[in-house]
C-alpha cells in the first residue's frame, strides 16, 4: 500500500453544537466530514435549558394533587427543613413528563412486549408519562374504594404511607399499570428533583443541597483537598449561580 | 442504492480511544485513513464546558453522552432457558457513542494487568493443578505476554500523562507503589494526585493490617502535562464529575485531549461523523474484506472501499459487526464450537460503606481515579489453595464523587423514603465513605454473545443477544474480597458499616461497570480464538479488531490501560510487518 492523498472536503459548520440539550441529544443531524483542522466554534456551547416558569404542562389538577401529597410523604418537610413539595419537585416531575424523558424518547420501545425476570429490567410498554397517568388514576380509584370515596391527597399521612408501602411492595395491584414499576420510577424522580440542579425546576433555592451540605456545581476544590476531616461550610452554587439569584417560579 | 466512494488505504470503524490511536499511528506511517463514526463531533468547550459540565441530571440520569437504546441496544438473558428481552434503557453498563467514545465519560483508572493475567490458563493449572480450571471455565492464555506489551503500556501512559507511583521499575520494588505489578521500564509520567481524606483513612487502615496500599493510577492530571504529541492537559480541579461526564477542564485523558488536535490537522486523515457502518463487505472467497457499507443521518447509504479495515468500536459493537458481516465462525455455546461471541466477560463488584460521627469526608472533593488501592487479593497475588476459586480483584478506597442523586449513603436498615430516610441522608452525606471491590470474571462456556432471533435495531439489523450470569467462581471470589474489604473497613473504626455483597444472578438494571469484554478473543489457535496475537482476524486477514473484545477473560482491573496498550501493539505490527507484506501475521 503506497501512501497517497485523496481530495479533501472541508465541510465545517460553525453552528454544529448550537441548541438545547433535549433538541440536539436525540435527533441525528447531518453527517459531517471533518478533515484538515479541528472543528472549532468559539462562543458556541451546547448549554442546558432551564425549565420555563408557569403552570403545569403535563399534570392535570388531580394528578398534581396526588404528586404534591405523595412526595410530601417520600421526602417530608420537617424540623430539618423543606421537603420535596416545598423544593418544587412537582414542577420538576411535570416538566420531565412533558419532555423527552416522559416520552421515553431515548429508550428502546419496539415490540414484542412481555414481562421477563427481574434481572432483565424495565419491560412495560408505557412511557413514563403514560405510566404516571395510568398509575395515578388507578391509585385514586383504589383509595376511593378503600377509604370511602377519598382520593389519595385527601387521606391522613399514615394512610398515605400505607398506600405507598403497598405500592412499593407490590401488594396493591393497579389497573393498567404495574405498581412496583410506578413506585420505583416515582421515587427515583422525586430524589432527582430534590437533588438536581435548580434549572430543572426542583431543588428550589438549593434546599436539597443545603440539607446535606453538597456545594453544588462547583468546578474547583483544589484549595480544600488538603483540609482533611474539616467541616467546610461551602454555600451551594448552581449552573445559574447562587441560591439567592434563583428566580421563584 | 449505496453510493460508492473512492478507495482509502485504511478505514477505521468507530472513533474513540482505539480509533484515535490507530489513526495517529497509521497516518504517521503515511497511510491515508478514513474514520467513520456513528455519533457526532463533540469537544470540551462546546459540549461539556466547565460552566455547565457539573450537571448530574442531564449527563448521568438523562444519559446525554451515551449510546441511546432507541437507536441500538441488545437483548439479555441470564441463561439459555430464558427468552432474551431488550435492554430498553441503559443500566448495568454505559456504552458511548460519538467522537471519543466511552473514553469521554470514563473515570480514568488506568491499570496494567498482571503478568500472570496474560497466561491465566497455564499459570493456574501449573500452580493449582488441572482441576483448578473446571471444564466449563473456558479461560485461555492471551497469546501475548506482559513483557511484550510493556513498551506499549508505557506509550499509552505517556500519551495520557497518567499520575501514579511505580511499584516495580525494571524488577526493583519501589516503596509506595504496587509491589505486585509487572516490571515497568520507568515511572509514571506524572506523580500521584493529592490524596483526599477518605482514601487516606482507608490506606492507613490497610497498612495497619499489613497491606501495601498505593495511589490509583489516574488519567486525571495531578499537574499540567504536555504529551509526546505536544498536546497539553491541565491540572485536575477535583470537581467530582468524571465517570458519566465529559471533563470541562482538559484534565482527563481522552482522544480529544491527547490525540485529535494533532490527528485532525493531518492531510491524510478524514473523519466522517453521524455515519454508521452497517456491514463489512467480503469478496467472493470470504477471505478478504473489500469495503464497508455505512448509512448517514439522512439514510443515504455509502460504500467505502479500503485495503485495511480496523474495527475500533465498543466491544459489543465490534462483535456484532463481525456476526453481521460473516467474519469468523459464530460461537455455539451448546457445542462449544465457533469463535465469534465466545467468552463474553464482565466484572463483579461489591462495596463496604463506613459511617463516621466526627470525620468530615467531604465526598464532593473527588476525581474519577482519586483513591488508594490494595492489590494483595488480585489475580494470583495470593495463595488460592483451598479457596474454591481462581482470580481476584482489587480493594479500593476511591473518592470519585459526592453527586447527591447517585451518592447518598445510608446506614443498614434505613428506610428508602420518608422522614427517617431524609434524616439519615442529611446526617451521613458528609461523613460517610465507600470501599469498593473490583473483581475478575473468568470465562464460562455459556456466557456468550450471538444475534437475537426477534428484536431489531433502528436500521433493521438483528440486535445482539447477551447470555450472561455470574458463576460460583465469581461469587466465591467476590465474597472473599468483600470479607477482606470489611476487615479494612473495621480497622477504619467507623461508627457503623454496611456490607453489600453481590448476591444472586447478574442483573442488567443497576449500574456496575462499563467493562464488557471478549466475544472476539485473541489467542494462538484459530479453533479457539477469533483473532491472532496481533488482533488480526484469522479468517479475514485484512480486518483487525481493537478493544476489550480481545480479552479471553476479564482480569480484576479496569480495562482501558490494556485496551490502549493492545492498540499500540497492533498498530506497531501493522506498520512494521503487515505494510511490508499484507497477509496473515501468524500462520494458523
Amino acid at each position: 500500500m503506497a501512501p497517497h492523498n485523496i481530495s479533501r472536503r472541508n465541510i465545517l459548520s460553525a453552528g454544529l453544537a448550537v441548541g438545547s440539550a433535549s433538541a440536539l441529544a436525540h435527533l441525528p443531524s447531518d453527517a459531517k466530514t471533518i478533515a484538515g483542522e479541528m472543528p472549532w466554534a468559539p462562543g458556541v456551547a451546547n448549554a442546558p435549558q432551564s425549565v420555563t416558569p408557569g403552570g403545569y404542562q403535563f399534570l392535570s389538577t388531580n394528578e398534581a394533587a396526588f404528586i404534591d401529597a405523595a412526595i410530601s410523604r417520600l421526602i417530608p418537610e420537617d424540623e430539618l427543613g423543606p421537603g420535596a413539595r416545598e423544593a418544587g419537585v412537582t414542577t420538576f416531575i411535570d416538566r420531565q413528563l412533558a419532555g423527552s424523558f416522559g416520552a421515553a424518547e431515548t429508550w428502546y420501545m419496539q415490540g414484542p412486549w412481555g414481562g421477563g425476570s427481574k434481572s432483565q429490567g424495565y419491560q412495560t410498554r408505557l412511557t413514563p408519562a403514560q405510566l404516571y397517568r395510568a398509575a395515578i388514576k388507578a391509585i385514586d380509584e383504589h383509595c376511593h374504594a378503600t377509604f370511602s370515596g377519598k382520593s389519595f391527597a385527601e387521606l391522613q399521612p399514615e394512610q398515605q404511607d400505607q398506600i405507598l408501602t403497598g405500592l412499593e411492595k407490590g401488594e396493591i395491584k393497579l389497573k393498567g399499570a404495574e405498581a412496583v414499576t410506578f413506585f420505583e420510577t416515582f421515587l427515583q424522580n422525586t430524589i432527582e428533583g430534590f437533588f438536581s440542579d435548580p434549572i430543572y425546576g426542583g431543588n428550589r433555592e438549593m434546599v436539597g443541597w443545603k440539607l446535606i451540605g453538597f456545594p453544588g456545581a462547583r468546578y474547583d476544590y483544589r484549595p480544600y483537598v488538603a483540609k482533611h476531616g474539616e467541616k467546610l461550610n461551602l454555600p451551594p452554587v448552581g449552573i445559574k449561580g447562587r441560591a439567592e439569584w434563583t428566580p421563584r417560579s | 442504492m449505496a453510493r460508492k466512494l473512492p478507495s482509502a488505504d485504511v478505514v477505521l470503524v468507530g472513533f474513540g480511544w482505539t480509533g484515535a490511536i490507530l489513526g495517529q499511528e497509521l497516518t504517521d506511517a503515511g497511510l491515508q485513513v478514513v474514520a467513520i463514526e456513528r455519533g457526532s463531533w463533540r469537544d470540551t468547550p462546546t459540549d461539556f464546558a466547565v460552566t455547565f459540565a457539573q450537571d448530574e441530571l442531564r449527563y448521568y440520569w438523562r444519559r446525554a453522552l451515551f449510546q441511546q437504546p432507541a437507536r441500538e441496544t441488545l437483548t439479555f438473558r441470564n441463561n439459555a432457558t430464558e427468552t432474551a428481552l431488550p435492554m430498553r434503557r441503559l443500566g448495568s453498563f454505559l456504552p458511548g457513542t460519538g467522537v471519543g467514545g466511552a473514553g469521554i465519560h470514563w473515570n480514568g483508572m488506568t491499570f496494567r494487568f498482571l503478568p500472570s493475567d496474560f497466561i491465566a490458563k497455564s499459570h493456574n493449572t501449573q500452580r493449582y493443578g488441572a482441576d483448578a480450571v473446571p471444564a466449563d471455565m473456558t479461560i485461555q492464555d492471551w497469546g501475548v505476554t506482559y513483557d511484550e506489551l510493556e513498551p506499549y503500556y508505557d506509550k499509552f501512559e505517556y500519551l495520557c500523562g497518567i499520575a501514579g507511583k511505580a511499584g516495580n521499575i525494571k524488577g526493583k520494588i519501589q516503596d509506595g507503589g504496587n509491589p505486585f505489578e509487572g516490571a515497568r521500564s520507568r515511572d509514571y509520567p506524572t506523580p500521584p494526585m493529592d490524596m483526599v481524606y477518605g482514601p487516606t483513612l482507608f490506606a492507613a487502615a490497610a497498612k495497619e493490617l499489613g497491606h501495601r496500599p498505593f495511589p490509583g493510577p489516574s488519567a486525571n492530571m495531578s499537574r499540567a502535562y504536555t504529551n509526546p504529541l505536544g498536546v497539553q492537559l491541565a491540572p485536575c480541579t477535583y470537581c467530582g464529575f468524571c465517570e458519566k461526564y465529559g471533563c470541562g477542564n482538559y484534565s482527563k485523558a481522552s482522544a480529544q485531549t491527547t490525540i485529535l488536535p494533532v490527528l485532525l490537522r493531518k492531510d491524510n486523515f478524514e473523519l466522517r461523523t453521524e455515519s454508521e457502518v452497517t456491514k463489512i463487505n467480503l469478496d467472493s472467497s470470504g477471505k478478504r474484506a473489500v469495503s464497508v457499507t455505512y448509512v448517514d443521518a439522512q439514510g443515504q447509504e455509502y460504500e467505502q472501499p479500503a485495503e485495511l479495515i480496523i474495527l475500533c468500536a465498543y466491544q459489543l459493537h465490534n462483535v456484532r459487526l463481525m456476526l453481521l458481516s460473516g467474519i469468523g465462525m459464530p460461537y455455539d455455546s451448546a457445542s462449544g464450537v465457533g469463535v465469534v461471541g465466545k467468552n463474553y466477560g464482565y466484572q463483579i463488584t461489591s462495596s463496604v460503606d463506613v459511617f463516621f460521627d466526627d470525620k468530615f469526608i467531604n465526598p464532593f472533593i473527588g476525581a474519577g481515579s482519586l483513591g488508594m488501592v490494595v492489590d494483595e487479593f488480585n489475580g494470583d497475588n495470593f495463595d488460592h489453595t483451598g479457596l474454591g476459586f481462581i482470580g481476584g480483584g482489587y480493594i479500593a478506597g476511591w473518592n470519585t464523587n459526592g453527586r447527591p442523586i447517585e451518592t447518598h449513603r445510608t446506614p443498614q436498615g434505613t428506610p428508602r423514603w420518608g422522614a427517617k430516610w431524609k434524616r439519615a441522608v442529611a446526617e451521613n452525606y458528609l461523613k460517610s465513605f465507600s470501599i469498593s471491590t473490583h473483581g475478575a470474571v473468568m470465562s464460562h462456556r455459556t456466557n456468550a454473545l450471538d444475534l437475537d432471533p426477534t428484536y431489531r435495531d433502528i436500521l433493521g439489523r438483528p440486535l445482539m443477544r447477551m447470555t450472561f450470569d455470574f458463576t460460583d467462581n465469581e461469587h466465591r471470589m467476590s465474597d472473599y474480597l468483600t470479607d477482606r474489604a470489611a476487615e479494612i473497613a473495621k480497622a477504619m473504626q467507623p461508627r457503623e458499616m454496611k456490607v453489600t455483597k453481590r448476591t444472586g444472578s447478574y442483573s442488567i438494571v443497576p449500574y456496575q461497570t462499563t467493562h464488557n469484554t471478549g466475544g472476539a478473543i485473541m489467542g494462538t489457535d484459530p479453533k479457539s480464538s477469533a483473532i491472532n496475537r496481533y488482533l488480526q482476524s484469522w479468517d479475514v486477514p485484512n480486518v483487525f479488531v481493537m478493544g476489550s473484545t480481545a480479552f479471553p477473560q476479564n482480569p480484576g482491573y479496569n480495562p482501558t490501560g490494556t485496551v490502549g496498550a493492545l492498540a499500540y501493539w497492533a498498530a506497531d505490527a501493522i506498520k512494521t510487518q503487515y505494510m511490508k507484506n499484507p497477509g496473515p501475521l501468524v500462520q494458523a
